[in-house]
């Protein structure tokens, strides 16, 4: 059962991570790009997450929280640089 | 599977198997994060695919990892890494949500209810006038500073 459970997460989060990368890829504008790392991180995040639960040890907890720390940091400043060069532009 | 007597091993059985679930489901939110991203139209809807592996996938697989720790101490720790997501996530998601609105990165035929325009509108006209002021003194009081 374990290594259904394994096979089945590994399978599915392949597939998102996929999608995520794709739509980096062809993302029409930053703002989407931005998303879709966001997304792509929360996915590494899942596959730690699921490495601990399956393998019963906490060694990636901390990492799991740096990891959440730097998702936020890298949308917020990704955000504001968008929205000032887009004004300063129109103006 | 660890060193359960042949009391408990029927309940091992239901929380493998509830863990089992769990990730399985939480994987799935991933999934259809990645969906939703390739097929909505606009930023807006994918930003609303987007935070379901961050708020409930997390959730479900952090869970997953308590049910399977079966310490109580590990509760308190996963408690704290969820409400720091939860925290964090909204405001990323608010300063991206902006920083779309006010670049134009949305289909407006698509929203039933848009109520940041006059906001917005308003906000840009008090710059605007700001601004004019702002160019005149400067041109008037050259040298001052």
């Amino acid at each position: 059962m374990k290594d259904l459970v394994l096979v089945v997460t590994a399978v599915i989060l392949s597939l998102a991570a996929a999608a995520a990368i794709y739509r980096i890829a062809v993302g029409p504008s930053l703002l989407d790009r931005v998303l879709a790392s966001d997304v792509l991180l929360a996915i590494l995040g899942a596959a730690l997450a699921i490495d601990m639960a399956v393998n019963r040890h906490l060694n990636n907890l901390m990492l799991l929280v740096a990891l959440s720390l730097i998702g936020f940091i890298g949308s917020v400043t990704v955000a504001r640089f968008v929205s000032d060069r887009r004004e300063q532009g129109r103006d | 599977m660890t060193d359960s007597s042949g009391f408990d091993s029927g309940f091992d059985v239901v929380i493998d198997s509830l863990t089992a679930v769990f990730l399985i489901v939480g994987a799935l939110m991933s999934l259809g994060a990645g969906i939703g991203l390739i097929r909505f139209p606009d930023l807006m809807s994918r930003m609303h695919a987007a935070t379901k592996p961050q708020v409930l996938g997390l959730f479900l697989v952090l869970a997953a990892i308590g049910l399977q720790m079966r310490t109580w101490w590990v509760w308190p720790i996963l408690l704290v890494a969820w409400i720091f997501q939860l925290l964090t996530v909204p405001v990323a998601a608010h300063m991206v949500g902006r920083a779309g609105y006010r670049t134009k990165h949305l289909h407006p035929e698509l929203l039933s209810a848009d109520e940041l325009e006059a906001v917005v509108q308003r906000a840009a006209e008090a710059k605007g006038t700001e601004a004019l002021r702002e160019g005149s003194k400067h041109t008037g009081g050259t040298g001052n500073k």
